[in-house]
């Protein structure tokens, strides 16, 4: 059964994706419960993302509201993978004009050195066309890398893979 | 004119003090964006230092790594808004912000293994951790190697200390992310995804400049021969292998470059470059010991 803290939390939006629940990006990692008390564990999507304070602040916020004594822990491993991104999280991205990330690299070995552009396959959220350019690699927030429509002009973001 | 520091010790307050009370709820700063204290980044993380390991020389280490990422994640973020165009200046922000991030980290994992790393600070002072080791310590202090400090020349040279220092630091994580300390391996196996996109932004660049016009490629090469003197403190302060020879002999060959041949740059320690570095990035912290932010 589902505990009626982890439901709130899971309802907490992200800051920056606002369209995305916390579980929906995959970030949170779990919910203990005892009594009044919450200890939520969400894990950074990258190190220096600027959202976790406002990720802990609006949990605790709405946990407390709520009636619970909560608190926020972060779990550092396994780092988090956009492949964590839910299926009704992908959708969404894609109801708000955003492309959704691929499948994360997966690799044995040394990492490999990739000096052409990075190769994917990125429709256009707003008219679907394939004929999309990378404009940088890096975007608006640090989950992001910036598209161009080729067909329709409009700049999109994509969420980049992790 | 200068406006004298508002003290909320001071009996009669300071026109702030309404700004920093607590809604009904105590620890309710929902009124605020951001919220009014500092997250812990190893909250709830366990952060004892496996017995096999002397904790003195894991915070030395963490240290090291650490104030390598302030430190060049300062100097990159000196692009910010002087970019030459407007993709450069968000790629390099974001670049720099995932170093911030790991400099973070790394500086609390620090402190959480040798606390008595931290400097001392006023009584009752807010700051964590973390910024006492990155505003309240002197150059001398400072355990950065040169190649991130000295100043940023032009967007050529900063391409070629970016691949080379994102190229020996991710062979050196991908390590790192087997460490016996959890906490270390936790991020450096997090770092590793953020540098593969560093190293890859930089050789692609590398390439375009090198094979761009005779200017981007004059540039390229005058930066990376300013640079490599100081590459051999790079290596060895990473104790990498053969894996960032194989990488850089890559993007050489394909870019038509030579590697430099010039020695390494005597002696030890820190240019006049950081002091002056750090005194632009801790003057508002050292100014106010007790803000509140």
């Amino acid at each position: 059964m589902v505990s009626t803290a982890y439901a709130i939390a899971a309802e907490v939006t992200d800051p920056e994706l606002p369209m995305l629940t916390l579980e929906d990006l995959g970030v949170l990692r779990d919910v203990r419960e005892s009594g009044k008390e919450v200890v939520v564990t969400i894990t950074p999507t990258y190190s220096g993302c600027p959202a976790m304070a406002t990720m802990r602040d609006d949990l605790v916020h709405r946990l407390t509201d709520a009636g619970y004594d909560a608190r926020v822990e972060i779990a550092l491993s396994p780092a988090w993978s956009s492949d964590w991104i839910t299926e009704r999280g992908r959708r969404a991205l894609r109801e708000h004009g955003l492309s959704a990330p691929g499948p994360a690299p997966s690799r044995s070995g040394p990492i490999p050195l990739t000096l052409l552009p990075t190769a994917r396959v990125v429709a256009c959220p707003r008219c679907g066309s394939k004929k999309t350019r990378l404009s940088s690699e890096f975007g608006a927030t640090a989950c992001k890398a910036l598209y161009r429509c080729a067909e329709c002009l409009e700049p999109f973001e994509h969420v980049k893979e992790i | 004119m200068s406006h004298s520091t508002p003290d909320p010790n001071e009996e009669h307050g300071s026109v702030y003090d309404g700004l920093l009370a607590e809604h009904d709820a105590p620890g309710d700063t929902s009124h605020w964006a951001f919220g009014t204290d500092f997250e812990d980044p190893l909250a709830g993380v366990d952060t004892t230092v496996p017995t096999d390991l002397d904790a003195g020389e894991l915070a030395a280490y963490c240290l090291q790594l650490g104030d390598d990422a302030l430190v060049m994640s300062h100097r990159v973020s000196e692009w910010c808004s002087n970019a030459p165009d407007l993709e450069e200046d968000i790629a390099l922000a974001n670049i720099a912000l995932d170093l911030l991030g790991q400099a973070r980290l790394l500086l609390a994992r620090a402190a959480a293994a040798d606390p008595s790393v931290v400097p001392a600070l006023p009584e009752g002072s807010p700051v964590p951790v973390e910024d006492a080791l990155a505003f309240f310590r002197e150059a001398i202090e400072f355990r950065n190697i040169r190649l991130v400090e000295v100043p940023n020349g032009d967007f050529a040279h900063t391409i070629a200390r970016l691949l080379l220092f994102a190229t020996v630091r991710l062979a050196a994580f991908e390590r790192l992310a087997s460490h016996r300390d959890p906490v270390l391996a936790a991020i450096a196996a997090k770092g590793v995804k953020e540098l593969t996109y560093h190293r890859d932004y930089a050789g692609r660049w590398f390439l375009t400049l090198a094979q761009g016009t005779e200017e981007s490629r004059r540039r390229l090469l005058a930066g990376l021969a300013q640079l490599w003197p100081l590459y051999a403190e790079l290596a060895a302060a990473y104790d990498v292998g053969p894996e960032v020879d194989v990488v850089l002999d890559q993007v050489l060959a394909v870019s038509g470059v030579e590697r430099p041949d010039v020695a390494p740059m005597a002696g030890t320690g820190h240019t006049e470059a950081l002091s002056r570095l750090l005194a632009e990035m801790q003057v508002v912290a050292r100014a106010h010991p007790r803000g509140l932010w």
